[in-house]
């Protein structure tokens, strides 16, 4: 089982991983399931009337914004990094935070790399699944290294220019 | 120059410690090359043909004495005592040694400079006007806000792995040293009718394999807006740019496959949200106030227009006379002058400084040019605030140092990328090629005869050398593993951008020379008054050129 790094106020630590990362030609298992966006807009309503948790998988070429209306319901979003060099993600993550005001767990899935960790906290990732066998305390470092940030972002860093009023 | 404070000073100094945790990581094994060509890569270092390349950031272009003594320093601690200025106004060392990149960036940290973003599918460094603060055209100095865009832009959480690079180019003056319409992003700076600053916003230039001009999407951007309007392009682009083929992944594509106006459409509508939902997207006045206020004030003296001193030295000199003829221009207060120092003397490599000739740079802007120095996207460099009074002994010391080829925007004043002799990428060599063709019009009387004419030569398609944009282009290619090269005539990286067209054929190496001389002779035999060779061609076309280079193969 893949490793997930969860983080909670500012600390990162391994997490058990209870959903079930589901492909769109497998059967949907009991509990807790992540599933791609056309499934999740074939059969979502359904298993979550049924009081399953679902979570909705967005691959790097599709819009956050399908799934606007369907958020509060949502148990977490998954945002695909095709190869770690792809950014859609990060338009993604911070459009889901900013724009539609998502609260909820978002999930850093594909190939993800501890060199990316920085720039997937700051657009609002809470959870990362790494390619690259991270530790937490390895993930933290690295989004950590920088003292000070440039830019206001979802992770609520005081950026430059206000730390120097 | 800006000052960096301490909040700036640490990110820099935390990216070299990241780095050098990074080298220490691959030195051991610990990961491969591929995993770490990514991290490298985000600092600028390549691997080469024969070494390592480090690529040193200019901020738009734009040097001290101290910064540029280090760079002298690294040219000869590191490598081989002498350093290359590209066409993106940075620093290439071409012979660096991985175990040492991290003590380099060090070292560089310590005189605020750095190599971040040199490199990789994100925001590169902000080239801007070479004349900015000096040259009476501006309507404000493009540096405040080239500065406010590398911070915004330095590890941007969200555009940090864009489909391909990008880069901003920023002027405020009408002569368009900066070549706006070949980035991704022009800015050009102007008041509109009520008086407001902004922008002129173009989008979409660029060169490689598909050369575009950037067309106009928004006339006037209010200036403090210019974040929020640059966070909803790049927003636009990050998503929609695309990612399956490198080649179509500038933003150039996307916006010829949408049109401008369609493309604009996407971005207003973006950037009207980001307004509306972030009110911290752009600086508040009171920061925009800072970064400008911590630029060195330049404490000009009261002086009268003429010097003396100056006009004897004219009168008495010609060499000198010369030289101002060529790489002096006219300064905004009175009593000054901006010196340009061409790095293209007759069979040198253009852009390649030593680290002598960087120490003695560094000792004449100290002296002479209040600590400020700059670097052209034409290779060469400036000396901005000049005193009329102490030019003659500015370029006594230039001459000493080799420094005073009088040949700035002349026939020999060359721009070339490293081409075949350092490029893992080229098709043929560039350098030799922009020698040869310097020797061949070596006589300075003949030079200036033929007036402002520029030649930029590319090792390949990927046109780091300009050659959509030269007056005449020189593109290396390679046929049969031979390298031959295609001539191309009336580009313009100006304010009269255009894009050049091929003359004819390919030519092997040793016609070029001849080829560019025929070109020459029958500019000059058909040239009506003070027309340049561009505004000749321009008029009569290509026919001519074309007869004149290859008629007599027939
Ligand atoms: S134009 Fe080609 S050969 Fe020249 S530097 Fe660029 S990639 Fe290398």
């Amino acid at each position: 089982m893949p490793k997930l790094i969860r983080l909670k106020d500012g600390e990162a630590f391994e997490a058990q991983d209870l959903f079930a990362d589901v492909a769109d030609e497998d059967a949907i298992p009991a509990g807790p399931v992540i599933l791609s966006l056309t499934r999740f807009q074939a059969e979502g309503d359904a298993l979550i009337g049924a009081g399953q948790a679902v979570g909705v998988r967005i691959e790097a070429g599709e819009s956050v914004e399908d799934l606007a209306y369907d958020l509060p319901r949502l148990a977490l979003v998954a945002l695909v990094f095709p190869k770690n060099t792809d950014g859609r993600a990060f338009s993604s993550a911070s459009l889901l935070r900013q724009r539609l005001h998502y609260a909820g767990e978002v999930r850093a899935v594909g190939d993800v790399l501890r060199e990316r960790a920085l720039f997937m906290m700051r657009c609002g990732f809470d959870s990362f699944v790494p390619t690259d066998g991270s530790t937490p305390a390895e993930w933290a470092a690295t989004a950590e290294r920088y003292r000070h940030v440039y830019q206001p972002a979802q992770d609520g860093r005081t950026p430059a220019f206000a730390e120097r009023l | 120059m800006y000052r960096y404070d301490s909040i700036d000073k640490a990110i820099v100094e935390d990216r070299a410690q990241e780095f050098r945790g990074q080298v220490s990581r691959r030195l051991t094994g610990e990961i491969t090359e591929d995993q770490f060509k990514q991290m490298r890569l985000m600092n600028g270092l390549y691997l080469q043909l024969h070494a390592y390349m480090l690529r040193v950031a200019i901020p738009y272009g734009s040097l001290n004495s101290r910064q540029l003594r280090r760079l002298a320093h690294i040219a000869r601690t590191f490598d081989k005592g002498y350093g290359h200025f590209t066409t993106r106004q940075n620093m290439q060392f071409h012979w660096i040694k991985l175990a040492q990149a991290p003590d380099i960036l060090d070292s560089l940290a310590e005189v605020d400079l750095h190599a971040i973003q040199t490199s990789g599918n994100c925001i590169r460094n902000v080239t801007a006007d070479p004349y900015a603060g000096a040259t009476a055209e501006e309507v404000d100095d493009p540096r405040v806000w080239s500065e406010v865009l590398r911070q915004w832009s330095t590890l941007h959480p969200e555009f940090s792995f864009l489909p391909r690079k990008f880069k901003f180019a920023v002027t405020a003056a009408e002569h368009d040293r900066a070549a706006i319409r070949v980035h991704d992003i022009g800015l050009i700076l102007h008041r509109n009718d009520e008086g407001e600053l902004g922008f002129e916003v173009a989008v979409g230039g660029g060169q490689g394999r598909t050369p575009y001009l950037a067309p106009t999407i928004r006339q006037h951007l209010p200036a403090g807006s210019l974040l929020s309007y640059s966070q909803a392009i790049l927003r636009v682009y990050n998503r929609h740019g695309r990612r399956d083929n490198k080649f179509k992944a500038r933003i150039k594509i996307l916006v010829a496959a949408l049109g401008a106006e369609e493309f604009a459409r996407q971005v207003e509508a973006e950037w009207a949200r980001i307004v509306a939902e972030q009110p911290d997207a752009d600086l508040p006045a009171i920061e925009l106030a800072r970064i400008r206020g911590a630029f060195t004030p330049m404490n000009f003296e009261t002086l009268p227009p003429r010097s003396a001193a100056f006009d004897a030295a004219k009168a008495g000199d010609r060499a000198f006379a010369r030289f101002v003829r060529n790489n002096v221009k006219v300064h905004k207060q009175a009593g000054y002058a901006v010196v340009e120092i061409s790095l293209k003397a007759i069979g040198a490599t253009p852009g390649d400084i030593s680290a002598e000739q960087m120490d003695a740079v560094a000792d004449l802007g100290e002296r002479y040019s209040l600590d400020d120095i700059r670097v052209t996207h034409e290779q060469n460099v400036v000396l901005p605030h000049v005193k009329l009074d102490d030019v003659p002994a500015l370029y006594a010391a230039l001459e000493a140092a080799g420094l005073a080829s009088a040949n700035i925007g002349l026939i020999s004043d060359i721009i070339a990328c490293p081409g075949l002799d350092y490029c893992a990428l080229a098709n043929a060599r560039a350098i030799p090629i922009a020698q040869s063709i310097a020797q061949h019009f070596a006589d300075q009387d003949r030079a200036e005869l033929i007036g402002e004419l520029k030649i930029k030569i590319s090792g390949c398609i990927n046109a780091c050398g300009h050659h959509h944009v030269g007056h005449i282009g020189i593109l290396g290619v390679d046929k049969k593993g031979e390298e031959f090269y295609q001539l191309s005539l009336g580009g313009s990286g100006a304010e009269d951008a255009s894009l050049a067209s091929i003359l004819g054929p390919a030519l092997p190496a040793n016609r070029v020379p001849e080829a560019v001389d025929q070109i020459v002779e029958r500019y000059l035999a058909l040239r009506q008054g003070e027309e340049r060779f561009l505004d000749t061609f321009r008029r009569v076309g290509m026919a001519p050129f074309k007869e004149a280079v290859y008629a007599e193969a027939h």
